[in-house]
């Protein structure tokens, strides 16, 4: 007979080791999907490492995929940690792209050392301002923050479609529905071969390791996601610090939204995040909201996505084996979570029963 | 032969050995008190009984058989029930359908079956309730009754209590003690959980006592006296006077609320005009039945909730319309125990330090929180107060009640207030852990700062006040001095009728 026991001391060695089986387990298990759809699995694993890390070409890909997924995640987490279920990513870091561009097309004479931080800012503050909306309603009308924030981001979305399409379309490009470059001065550098967004995503994560772990302001979050009428008892302001606290989470998102125009596309589109705020809740919830360990899931998440667009050129397997196999991490690692809280018990009918030590 | 025979249980968890070979016999037609503090073992020891644990070893024989469970469901198929401390019903569920979930029937639900039985239940135990009723429209002794009705249905014979007594009024014991007599007398066994001597003096057959998780010894209750049984429980010799200090309240009223009224969004009057003065000096007991507007009074007070009239003046100035942290600023502070220990004023998943730095987090200058003094403050409330946990990094909420009680009402005193609220702060402790609570707030009493103490045990409350006041559906019924009522009018207070004795 078997009985489910919950476990009474925890131990962090133990817990990660257990995420590390989950992590191991998953990959066995895609390991055993590819199998049966015909492919050596040793073999796609090989090639997805190689064609995410092996040439510094490939690395530097990864690290491209990496930014925007740290700078992400971290926004996602100060809410998180508030238990502000903030889903809607996708369209801060959207906003936050629109905002870098409105001043980058406002103003293509301004020298790049002034125009860059300017986008910066303005990202950070048209993220902070669309996160803002959900927040306010939540705290009026008590709506649920979770279907907000997701709503908000098709509204986004289909902002920026409007602008490709309609007002923003360059008529240099010859019919093409593509919204027009940014002049130079309102692209990001390179930095030891990368785009200096990586410096920016470092620096926000140490900064954010200070605010959440360290500040008032962290704890007051810590606090109020505990339990909002502890943090009520104690004397916070529960509307400041939410409304801080999500202000910062959507202004990082907003910030990844101007890195990534700046830098990777040059330009505004449609297409630029290809659902890394939805990828990004994943890497936040799996780094268990520390900073961190934000950036080490992060890279293993971009090795994972560069290494699955490699496998479509080289093995001509379809891109979405990556999903899979993200797919499968999360489902093991989220299920982890249930051993490290329970354990299984066999309990013999019929004779005295025995439990190990937990 | 006992019906029910422990013998050599023993349980750890982790490194905490809970039961150390503990036997116990349980007979048909007796009533047995399990008596310990906290920590001593009993949960852990009826949860096994119970079938929520299973020990490491020991045997468990029920009318000679013995038996492994490996789940509550094959306890009470032997027959066992368990009325836990906090009710595990559904609120918005009637006592009938409550009663009937988790019966492994057909598919449906066979209300006049499941009505005829609840009937012959209830007559062959003197039960009385409205089995349409719905839960959350019924009082805590209801409640209960439907709990203990929800586990004799389940043919229980042998029933186990957990502090029954703790949330009831006087006249409520009385009627679970007469039910609890009646189903004796019916051949059901009663193994009954409580920290209160007086009760175990008046309503058990026998006294089975724990001490660290060991058993010391089983006695007739006949046969012992309430200060045998503290020093088999302590180990020594106790004190169980709680004493009164004499101290000259302040000339002036500390505290002064006028006419207080709060209203819910239905117009129902959580706060009837609640008027009284509380002076310098003076523990000023709140009497009441759980839910007469005991939690509206203190955060209102502590501005967690607007009034909708009246005044609270704090040395002659308003406190209504002031935000929490300006009133905790004055010097007031509230420290509310709720059911379940950890709800409003304390962060259960925080360690020692983050929780004792709640409400003083922001007096430092800076952008950082100054952990460093936080954890020494911690260290220094941990030795003041005695606070056993292995370090001040260990998380609240793993710590025991008495503990987790200690580290908030420690935080509250060394904060200095001159008005200090307390509710419930003893809820749940032992004799020992209890007295140390007593001696804490009569310490503050003596360097004058006012105590709004706001408490279950009447016993208690009448031993340790200065006056008492009783709340009733919201209103101040009267207030009375303890020296000079009895108990039982008290309870009449605050079950809404005004004594002409006291009148």
């Amino acid at each position: 007979m078997i009985r489910i026991v919950s476990r009474v001391e925890p131990s962090p060695f133990r817990e990660n080791l257990l995420r590390l089986a989950a992590v191991g387990c998953a990959l066995a298990a895609s390991a055993a999907i590819m199998a049966i759809i015909g492919y050596n699995p040793l073999d796609v694993y090989a090639k997805m490492i190689a064609g995410s890390l092996k040439t510094a070409y490939r690395f530097h890909e990864t690290v491209n995929k990496a930014i925007p997924l740290v700078i992400l995640s971290l926004g996602i987490a100060i809410a998180f940690r508030m238990k502000f279920w903030n889903i809607g990513a996708e369209g801060q870091f959207y906003l936050g792209a629109f905002g870098a561009s409105l001043v980058a097309f406002a103003f293509p004479g301004l020298p790049a050392i002034i125009l860059l931080p300017f986008m910066l800012v303005t990202a950070f503050a048209f993220g902070g301002a669309y996160a803002l909306v959900p927040a306010v309603l939540k705290a009026r009308f008590s709506a649920s923050e979770t279907l907000v924030t997701l709503m908000l981001n098709y509204v986004a979305l289909k902002w920026i479609s409007f602008l490709q399409y309609g007002p923003w379309k360059d008529p240099a490009a010859k019919g093409f529905p593509k919204i027009a470059p940014f002049s130079k001065d309102a692209i990001l550098p390179n930095f030891l071969g990368i785009h200096v967004g990586w410096v920016i995503a470092v620096a926000l994560a140490a900064i954010m390791y200070f605010v959440l772990k360290k500040s008032k302001l962290g704890y007051e979050i810590d606090v109020l996601g505990e339990s909002e009428a502890t943090a009520r008892y104690a004397g916070m302001s529960v509307t400041r610090v939410t409304l801080i606290a999500i202000l910062l989470s959507g202004g990082l998102c907003g910030i990844a939204g101007m890195v990534q125009a700046s830098a990777i596309e040059h330009s505004l589109s449609e297409q630029l995040s290809g659902g890394l705020g939805f990828t990004a809740v994943i890497t936040t919830w799996l780094a268990r909201l520390s900073p961190p360990v934000i950036i080490v899931v992060s890279f293993l998440f971009a090795v994972l996505l560069q290494g699955g667009a490699f496998l479509q050129s080289s093995l001509g397997m379809p891109a979405t084996v990556a999903d899979i196999i993200q797919g499968i991490i999360i489902f093991f690692v989220l299920g982890s979570e249930f051993f490290v809280r329970y354990r299984f018990a066999f309990v013999k009918a019929g004779h005295t029963a025995r439990e190990g030590r937990a | 032969m006992a019906y029910i025979e422990l013998r050599g249980i023993t349980k750890t968890f982790g490194s905490v050995v809970a039961n150390k070979g503990v036997s116990l016999d349980i007979n048909r037609g007796e009533i047995l008190a399990l008596l310990g503090e906290n920590g001593s073992g009993k949960s852990t020891l009826v949860n096994m009984l119970s079938g929520i644990y299973t020990p490491d070893s020991g045997s468990i024989r029920i009318d000679g058989k013995e038996r492994n469970f490996a789940s509550p469901f094959d306890a009470i198929r032997a027959g066992i029930g368990m009325v836990h401390q906090h009710f595990k019903l559904v609120s918005v569920m009637t006592a009938k359908e409550n009663i009937a979930i988790g019966e492994r029937a057909g598919f449906f639900f066979n209300e006049r079956r499941v009505g005829e039985r609840i009937y012959q239940i209830e007559k062959r135990f003197g039960l009385v309730t409205n089995p349409d009723k719905k839960i959350y429209n019924m009082s805590v002794g209801e409640k209960q009754t439907v709990e203990i009705l929800k586990v004799l249905y389940r043919g229980a014979n042998v029933l186990i209590l957990d502090e029954p007594t703790a949330v009831l009024t006087p006249q409520e014991i009385t009627q679970l003690f007469a039910i609890l007599k009646k189903m004796k007398e019916e051949g059901c066994a009663i193994v009954i959980i409580t920290h209160k001597l007086g009760e175990v003096m008046e309503i058990s057959d026998r006294v089975s006592v724990l001490r660290r998780g060991m058993s010391v010894g089983t006695v007739k209750t006949a046969e012992t006296s309430p200060r045998e049984l503290t020093e088999m429980m302590v180990g020594a010799a106790v004190s169980l006077e709680i004493t009164r200090e004499p101290v000259e309240p302040s000339a002036e009223p500390m505290l002064a609320v006028d006419r207080l009224v709060k209203r819910d969004d239905e117009g129902i009057p959580l706060l009837d005009g609640v008027s009284f003065d509380l002076f310098g000096g003076e523990i000023l007991g709140v009497a009441g039945i759980a839910g007469s507007g005991q939690k509206e009074l203190c955060e209102t007070i502590a501005g967690l909730m607007r009034a909708d009239s009246g005044s609270v003046r704090f040395d002659g100035g308003e406190l209504l319309g002031l935000t929490p942290r300006a009133i905790i600023k004055r010097g007031i502070s509230m420290s509310f125990i709720p059911e379940d220990r950890l709800g409003m004023g304390l962060v259960a998943g925080m360690d020692v330090v983050d929780n004792v730095i709640l409400k003083s987090y922001n007096k430092t200058k800076g952008f950082f929180v100054d952990r460093v003094a936080g954890r020494a403050h911690a260290e220094r409330i941990v030795r003041a107060y005695d606070i056993s946990t292995p370090s001040v990094n260990h998380v609240v909420k793993k710590l025991s009640g008495g503990n987790i009680q200690k580290v908030l009402l420690g935080r509250e005193i060394e904060l200095g207030p001159r008005l200090l609220i307390t509710a419930y702060p003893v809820r749940g402790l032992d004799i020992g852990a209890s007295c140390t609570i007593y001696d804490m707030l009569n310490e503050q009493k003596k360097r004058g700062v006012g105590i709004l103490f706001i408490g279950e045990d009447l016993d208690v409350l009448m031993e340790l006040s200065d006056r008492i006041l009783v709340l009733h559906g919201g209103a101040v019924m009267d207030i009375v001095d303890p020296a000079k009522t009895t108990k039982e009018d008290i309870g009449l207070l605050m079950m809404g009728h005004k004594p002409e004795a006291i009148a």
